[in-house]
């Protein structure tokens, strides 16, 4: 687990040196723009800023507690194909019973490498591990002790190069993401007293190992009026990217092995010159995710056309 | 940070900022998609953003992937958004226009779309 970090670069530093492609942007192959999905993380490296990210759903813990969520994600570009995240989240708990918590949950750092761009094909991949560093955010809030890194695989495909007789097609693209969560822990103890008995009690909480997937599929009316057919929409409906997104997660080991919960997000994207917007439903899959809808919306800024000279740039090597 | 997050509303709620983004596809005639009687004389594309003409391009083909158009692309004298491409007197059938454009900050986009002569 300790040289994970040593793996990935290794494997980045490797592929960078093998990458043929000089033109590189934020969330385009080809003809296709990629929007920032608000569920799943994107299959490309950008100069991005997601602020705010706020969603709130009701969770089946302590009898049901609302979870509100308030989180920033800066994304920046180190080369064209090789990107760094940061994010944090701020979490407040309201349970149906007990008392309200809030407070910041774990920093989250990410690195990306874009290794597969095909602009024919629409096609864009890459790879990345995340971890979420343990110990960093608050414990009220159940913030782990521990850091967790998160080895993954992003894509993202347009249907672009679709026949003609099914051109009605190709505004559709698929983004979606596959990865292992990995805790550097695999239980937790701690004391309890029984306010029946008075007797202290030992708990172990399990970490499994968790799969992580996911897929978004979006309908670009973008790519319908500019590639297609155009159908004369007016603003703002000419930039809307309708899409319903799927964030899964699957325990591998440690006693929950197949228990699976996730969501599935209905919504849409507006996306504009300089940043998008993006709304969602946030529907669990079944009771062990929860019986409640959420909603989750973000605030999103593209850094590289708002400061393309400057911080919208990569750091090294690229002028786009 | 902050005073990096304070430009940016401030940029995006004035709009005064003079920051140029990814070019995207405006309008076209002829249109995209779109079935026209007979030959167009040109194809015209008007982009999102200002474009820089010497490292943008628009080609038109027929359907056996012959360029048909006249390689005399120019961006217009009055409207630095607006590409243009002459052709030559187009038989019926279906042409695919591609495009490629930089604009003025360096970003490049491209797409490409179809229309359909009809005599």
């Amino acid at each position: 687990m300790k040289h994970l970090p040593l793996v990935f670069w290794l494997v980045c530093a490797l592929c960078h040196f093998c990458a043929t492609s000089q033109t590189y942007a934020h969330g385009f192959a080809g003809a296709r723009f990629f929007p920032a999905t608000l569920s799943s993380d994107d299959p490309f490296v950008a100069d991005e800023l997601s602020l705010p990210t706020v969603s709130t759903i009701r969770t089946p813990d302590d009898g049901g507690t609302r979870q509100t969520d308030i989180s920033v994600d800066i994304a920046k570009r180190i080369t064209p194909q090789l990107g760094i995240e940061i994010g944090e989240t701020l979490t407040a708990l309201n349970p149906h019973e007990g008392r309200a918590a809030n407070g910041f949950g774990n920093l989250e750092l990410a690195g990306k490498y874009q290794f597969l761009k095909n602009d024919a094909h629409e096609a864009i991949a890459s790879l990345g591990l995340g971890v979420e560093v343990g110990g960093t955010g608050s414990s009220s809030i159940g913030a782990d002790s521990f850091s967790t890194w998160s080895p993954g695989i992003f894509f993202g495909k347009g249907f672009g190069d679709l026949p003609e007789a099914i051109r009605s097609l190709k505004p559709f693209a698929v983004t979606g993401q596959l990865g292992v969560a990995i805790p550097t822990s695999a239980s937790t103890r701690s004391v309890t007293v029984n306010d029946e008995t008075g007797e202290h009690e030992l708990e172990i909480e399990r970490h499994p190992d968790v799969l992580e997937w996911g897929f978004a599929l979006e309908y670009s009316v973008v790519y319908l009026q500019s590639q297609v057919q155009d159908m004369h929409l007016p603003a703002p409906i000419d930039r809307l990217i309708p899409l319903v997104e799927f964030a899964l997660e699957t325990p591998l080991d440690r006693g929950e092995q197949g228990q699976t919960t996730g969501t599935i997000n209905p919504g849409v994207i507006w996306a504009g010159k300089y940043f998008q917007i993006g709304a969602e439903a946030v529907i669990p899959i079944n009771e062990r995710t929860g019986t409640n809808v959420g909603v989750i919306a973000q605030l999103h800024f593209f850094l590289d056309d708002l400061f393309p000279h400057s911080i919208g740039r990569p750091l090294f090597g690229g002028k786009q | 940070m902050k005073n990096m997050i304070v430009s940016l509303f401030l940029i995006i709620l004035t709009g005064t900022a003079r920051v140029e983004a990814h070019a995207f596809l405006k309008e076209a005639e002829p249109s995209v998609g779109c079935t026209v009687p007979s030959s167009p004389n040109e194809v015209r594309i008007r982009f999102t953003e200002n474009i820089e003409p010497a490292f943008s391009s628009i080609q038109v083909f027929d359907s056996s992937g012959k360029e048909m158009d006249k390689r005399d692309v120019h961006l217009d004298r009055s409207d630095r958004a607006l590409l243009h491409v002459s052709l030559p007197r187009l038989g019926p059938g279906t042409y695919k226009v591609v495009w490629r454009v930089v604009s003025v900050d360096t970003h490049v986009t491209n797409g490409n779309f179809t229309f359909r002569v009809t005599r």
